[in-house]
């Protein structure tokens, strides 16, 4: 018995880690996937309104999605080059 | 009226196209208008498996440009006469399957045949989605194997969200078809169950198809496993499995072990 029992604890038993290991990586992307498509077209709504008025870069631009239990926040980081924010207050005038 | 079913899995190599050809003959064993169609542009397979390599003239993408009649374009299977196929082109642009074409040819195959399967190309691009696009229903292959199952879960948010259905507000009915799964391997734990598969992708099951070498006899000899070998265990599976697809009840056997040790030692042929 325990010959055998050593055998198979060596060699089965790995389904449980990879059921678990898939339940915590779905749950993520589940909320993923279902915002990353606001997430584009936000980013691309936002990022035209600002380059109205700004000259921004589209690869320093980020926008991120937080999901809490009863509050969600969307971060939005624009990274503008060069320009003091009196300049930008001119240009706006 | 007809019923446009697409067999998906994102991932490649679980048992597409061989799930294509087996559920399609056995719909057609049992007296169904089927017709097989590869949306696999580029890397056509569906031909191979089926048995008809050598009869493609036109295909799917001749006939979208118009340069051939659907009827010119269907290959009528030589063993069971209600099934046909229509291949996907090999070598043109894989831009070729337009949108709109492909829906000019779906309604007319819906118009044909009682039963329209879809065998979509791997992935999630472009042939993915349009071989998912008009479907009424969705078959997922799936391994019991951690890939597999993450790619499911993947292409149900995309039948959720870019089919026909999705965008009308109306639910694409979709299944898991297991494939490859091994039992003792299982029962050892050291494959996933298909209560773990099922409970992860929430879904119904359609049928569980064993781990088998007759699947790759079957394709060896061009011909789907439910009409080269239909007393084997995965034909009998998928033939339950096209059963349940036309809304039949049937009780869920779970296919045994492969041959083991006992099998191999007595000659006998695991069922």
């Amino acid at each position: 018995m325990s010959f055998f029992g050593m055998f198979k604890r060596s060699s089965a038993g790995s389904a449980p880690v990879a059921r678990e290991r898939l339940q915590v990586l779905l749950a993520h992307e589940r909320t993923v996937s279902s915002e990353s498509d606001l997430v584009v077209v936000l980013r691309e709504e936002i990022l035209a309104v600002i380059a109205r008025r700004v000259k921004v870069e589209f690869d320093n631009v980020n926008v991120r999605m937080d999901c809490g239990e009863t509050v969600s926040t969307l971060t939005v980081d624009i990274e503008i080059p060069g320009a003091p924010p009196a300049m930008l207050l001119a240009a706006n005038g | 009226m007809a019923k446009v079913v697409v067999v998906t899995s994102g991932k490649g190599g679980v048992g597409k196209t061989t799930t294509t050809a087996a559920l399609g003959a056995a719909l057609a064993q049992s007296g169904q208008n089927v017709c097989v169609v590869d949306f696999d542009v580029g890397l056509r397979n569906l031909d191979l498996v089926m048995g008809a390599e050598r009869r493609v003239v036109y295909d799917f993408i001749n006939v979208i440009q118009g340069n051939a009649k659907l009827s010119q374009a269907l290959i009528r299977d030589k063993r069971v006469g209600t099934l046909s196929l229509l291949a996907a082109s090999q070598t043109r642009d894989k831009d070729a399957l337009t949108e709109k074409g492909v829906a000019r040819i779906m309604t007319e195959l819906r118009d044909k045949f009682d039963y329209v399967i879809c065998d979509s190309p791997a992935g999630i691009e472009r042939g993915a989605l349009l071989a998912m696009r008009h479907a009424d229903t969705a078959v997922i292959v799936t391994n019991p194997e951690i890939s597999s199952v993450r790619d499911s879960d993947r292409i149900v948010g995309l039948l959720d969200s870019k089919t026909e259905k999705a965008e009308k507000d109306e639910q694409i009915d979709k299944h898991v078809l297991l494939a490859r799964y091994d039992a003792g391997r299982a029962a050892r734990s050291e494959m996933l169950g298909i209560d773990d598969v099922l409970e992860i992708l929430s879904l119904p099951l359609l049928g569980v198809i064993p781990e088998s070498q007759d699947v790759l006899r079957a394709s060896n000899l061009g011909s789907p496993v439910t009409v080269s070998n239909p007393a084997s265990s995965p034909a009998r599976a998928y033939a339950d499995a096209a059963r349940r697809l036309t809304g039949e009840t049937i009780t869920m056997t779970i296919p045994a072990e492969r041959r083991n040790l006992f099998g191999l030692l007595f000659g006998g042929r695991a069922a």
